[in-house]
């Protein structure tokens, strides 16, 4: 009897150490500043992950027994960042190389239907490097025409594209501030356009039966794509459209009001402008600290002061790269912490840079209760910095996703490892 | 500050006769046993476009109580430095400042060299973009020596003050990438101008730029070629080739003067030009493999290769690239964006550097080139996190002495030492911190940009009256 209990409770563990890789432990990370974002920072305090969860935050929490103890002391502890706009795992090599997963071909530019998701690939050598720096979480933004698709947010973790997956879609996304990658001829036939489409999701959503029968008008776009626009006109799924000047900002807010839609503003070079306006509804914006080059006559007034006043002004700010080079849609979604650093030194306070590049990121994506923040029952998405995260000269020294560590070479770190000591042999690497 | 607003409402003229110890006039470059003298053609040191520049007027300043990078030695702490006449006077931990200087206290702060960006595109690929303004490939021949980048700059690109804002004094421009010749580059000193020849920094050699791999086959691939790397390699040989005939030609008749000369040929000048020494060769390549057949080829033809650009590859044949006396014009972090840029390292800088190869933070940016400190800033920890720890002593090198060095400046500018142009940045704080921003800039002794007074900052032509700034 004894030793039938004994294999049970062996059976279960392993399914466990099987189903949530070695997640099946406890872990106490003491000592540190904890940065839980969602409350005032703890000194020397300590963060217990237990079974992928955390499952203590404080003072004086006991550390487990048998739990693996982390020290913290004199370093920083925050959640994992969540880089909120990226490519990430469907761009292995942006151009020149294998085929980029991002955009739909769609219909007429509308890609409503398209979950970009579908194409990520958990085993992309990109991923490693963005978590050894501290991304634990990240949104992956479909790009291209007028409504390029739906976006997901998902975990650093191996596994499959369901594994990773913390909640898909998060957001429909579309791009109003170009109407000629639209497709169309000018801003006002692109919000005419929009308007369109939208009004055809409402027709459609209220005749489906008729719409079955071959008894409704055509509609401007397909099936597939009004029916993915129906949570968006319900209300339920944000609409993430990336806007740059101030008066696209504007048309964007009366569409969003007109139509019930929940709006988010990605890009937003002149949000700064209306910064009050946007406060005032609640919009969240999704910005960079990198930028100040009137890169066209849309943003006119890019500047890096951006997130800082915009964060002043009280609107959700996730910072994003913005600056156009170095590739930060997918190897350098790692440089989140040097966006974050810029926006602090162009007018952000601290606190609020960090909290756009966690917990407000999970907010306006809805995911909240999952990540961003250092909470009893979130994942056990946690960073232990050697100092200040923002910093170069610090590390992200210990990174857990979902309660495990990663500390696994990079492909870089095995090419450095190849090739540090020269002339070396290529196949037989000098040791 | 006063000066700016002389040059922009009144004009050159007016400014030009402001006293200047540092006014330069346009002399002929470097000479050489070649030369024949000015209105000969195919000659060396012909100057068609020359430079007009004028330092803007200055006063005797000392920064005092200050952190000194100087990129010629230790850092000095709390040390002094004294700019006068345009030129470094004094540096050290103290300096016998005159009566009539201007005393500025940098307790906390740090002093560095003005940086140096040897690989831009501002002004050939000006803002606001679109074609209208995309000037930086003449992608109508893979072989094109014969433009020169400054013909193509707008010194009203708006992206030249925030440059300047970003500590960098200054800038080779360069054409792009396109071509397996791409076309002269040109030096400019980041200071406003109403013409290119007011920007171009005296005496400054041209550069050629290059290019390797992925760019000119996609470019020309379905365009008669080449479309592969092999057809690179021929391409380049084929001009080489025509190169070193042309040279022999005038070299010849530059000696004996024997009948008429040799029919000029713009492109063939400057590549002649470039077997004589007188040009610096700036090669665009990602790869090692194809770095180690450009160096082949230059030995083939009997020229020097300057710099590698992008070189993402440069830690795997650091070592050739040291032998060489080749620098490495290297990103921090850029990778994966295209294939030849897969095998990027973080401790690409360190490795380079760790093996004796001079080491350059590029940018190919207007955004990263405003902050190439924050880019060095990085290299420095990565190179760190693998047991080759980086001072800052030597990576201000990496953004001052070096590239001047690349661009055959480094008697001039690029390192605090007493004699050289006084090209300065007064930052708030460590230059490697990410909260660290430039305060003040001075460009040969010239205040140029003050952070603190944003109504003395240079604007463009293209700026005013647009709406964004002018509200608040």
């Amino acid at each position: 009897m004894k030793s039938y209990r004994t294999t049970r409770v062996a059976l279960a563990v392993a399914f466990l150490v099987a189903s949530a890789g070695a997640s099946a432990q406890t872990v106490a990370i003491v000592g540190g500043k904890v940065y839980p974002v969602s409350g005032p920072p703890i000194e020397n305090g300590t963060v217990v992950i237990t079974n992928g969860r955390i499952t203590a935050v404080g003072t004086n929490v006991p550390v487990p027994a048998g739990a693996q103890r982390i020290d913290a002391t004199g370093k920083t502890v925050t959640p994992g960042f969540v880089n909120s706009s990226t490519q990430l795992g469907v761009q292995e090599i942006g151009f020149g190389g294998p085929p980029v997963d991002a955009s739909a071909r769609g219909k007429d530019n509308i890609a409503a239907a398209f979950t970009v998701w579908e194409g990520l690939n958990p085993n992309s050598v990109l991923l490693a490097p963005a978590r050894k720096e501290g991304i634990t979480s990240f949104v992956i933004i479909p790009t291209g025409g007028l409504i390029a698709g739906q976006a997901a947010l998902v975990d650093v973790v191996p596994g499959t594209t369901s594994d990773m997956i913390i909640r898909a879609p998060v957001a429909m996304v579309a791009e109003i501030g170009d109407a000629q990658q639209a497709g169309l001829g000018s801003r006002g036939e692109l919000i005419v356009k929009l308007r369109e489409v939208l009004d055809d999701a409402k027709y459609f959503q209220t005749h489906r039966d008729a719409f079955d029968r071959a008894q409704t008008r055509p509609f401007a776009a397909s099936r597939l794509d009004l029916q993915a626009l129906i949570p968006v006109i319900e209300g339920r799924l944000p609409l993430l459209l990336t806007v740059d000047r101030e008066s696209d900002i504007d048309a964007a807010m009366r569409l969003a009001r007109e139509y019930n839609v929940k709006l988010m503003v990605g890009g937003g070079a002149e949000a700064w402008m209306m910064a009050d306006r946007l406060a005032a509804a609640r919009i969240p914006v999704l910005t960079g600290a990198m930028n100040n080059i009137p890169a066209g006559f849309a943003a006119l007034g890019q500047r890096q002061e951006n997130p800082g006043l915009l964060s002043k002004a009280g609107v959700p700010v996730a910072l994003i790269g913005n600056a156009g080079g170095g590739d930060e849609e997918a190897f350098n979604v790692r440089n989140l912490k040097q966006e974050a650093g810029n926006a602090v030194s162009y007018g952000m306070a601290w606190e609020n840079a960090l909290r756009a590049v966690t917990l407000t990121p999970a907010e306006i994506f809805g995911v909240a209760d999952r990540v961003g923040s250092i909470q009893v029952g979130r994942e056990g998405n946690v960073v232990v910095w050697s100092g200040d995260p923002f910093e170069f000269t610090t590390r992200a020294e210990h990174v857990f996703v979902r309660g495990r560590e990663y500390n696994e070479k990079t492909r870089q770190d095995l090419l450095i490892e190849r090739y540090r000591n020269l002339p070396g042999t290529h196949n037989q690497p000098p040791n | 500050m006063k000066a700016l607003f002389c040059l922009l409402l009144v004009g050159v003229a007016a400014c030009a006769s402001a006293p200047s110890q540092t006014t330069q006039s346009p002399t002929p470059r470097d000479t050489t046993k070649n030369e024949v003298g000015l209105g000969a053609t195919s000659v060396p040191n012909a100057d068609p476009f020359p430079s007009t520049y004028v330092p803007f007027p200055s006063r005797t300043t000392v920064i005092r109580n200050v952190n000194i990078l100087t990129a010629a030695g230790p850092l000095i702490r709390n040390g002094a430095i004294l700019m006068q006449n345009g030129k470094i006077a004094a540096v050290g931990a103290t300096v016998n400042a005159p009566a009539d200087a201007l005393v500025i206290d940098g307790a906390g702060k740090y002093v560095t060299p003005g940086i140096i960006d040897d690989h831009s595109h501002l002004g050939v690929y000006a803002a606001p973009g679109g074609n209208a303004l995309s000037d930086g490939n003449e992608a109508t021949n893979p072989t094109t020596p014969q433009v020169w980048a400054e013909h193509s700059v707008w010194p009203q690109d708006p992206q030249f003050p925030r440059n300047l804002a970003g500590g960098v004094t200054t800038l080779q421009v360069l054409p792009g990438s396109a071509n397996l010749i791409g076309g002269r580059s040109v030096v400019l000193k980041v200071v406003p101008g109403r013409t290119v020849q007011a920007m171009k920094f005296p005496g400054a050699k041209y550069g050629l730029k290059m290019a390797c791999g992925e760019n000119p086959k996609r470019v020309y691939g379905n365009r008669g070629g080449p479309s592969t790397r092999m057809g690179n390699v021929a391409g380049y040989r084929a001009a080489w080739i025509r190169a070193v005939d042309y040279r022999k030609k005038w070299d010849k008749w530059n000696a004996d003067h024997k009948g008429d000369p040799p029919t000029r040929d713009l492109g063939l000048e400057t590549l002649a030009e470039v077997l004589r020494g007188n040009i610096l060769v700036h090669n665009h390549c990602y790869r090692s493999d194809e770095m180690a057949q450009m160096i082949d080829i230059a030995h083939e033809f009997g020229y020097k290769i300057r710099s590698f650009h992008h070189g993402v590859e440069a830690y795997k044949i650091a070592d050739l690239l040291a032998k060489e006396g080749i620098s490495a014009s290297i990103w921090a972090d850029w990778g994966s964006f295209k294939m030849e840029a897969m095998d990027a390292v973080k401790a690409n800088m360190a490795l380079v550097d760790h093996a004796g190869a001079r080491v350059i933070v590029h940018s190919d940016d207007p955004s990263g080139s405003q902050r190439l400190n924050q880019e060095a800033a990085k290299a420095m920890e990565a190179g760190a996190e693998i047991g080759l720890p980086v001072s800052e002593e030597t990576a201000i090198k990496w953004l001052t002495i070096n590239p001047a060095w690349a661009l055959g400046l480094d008697d001039k500018i690029g390192s605090l030492e007493s004699g050289k142009n006084a090209d300065v940045v007064l930052w708030t704080g460590d230059p490697f911190s990410v909260y660290s921003k430039p305060e003040k800039v001075w460009i040969d002794g010239a205040l140029l940009y003050d952070r603190a007074d944003p109504t003395e900052q240079w604007r463009t032509d293209f700026e005013l009256g647009f709406v964004p700034f002018n509200r608040n």
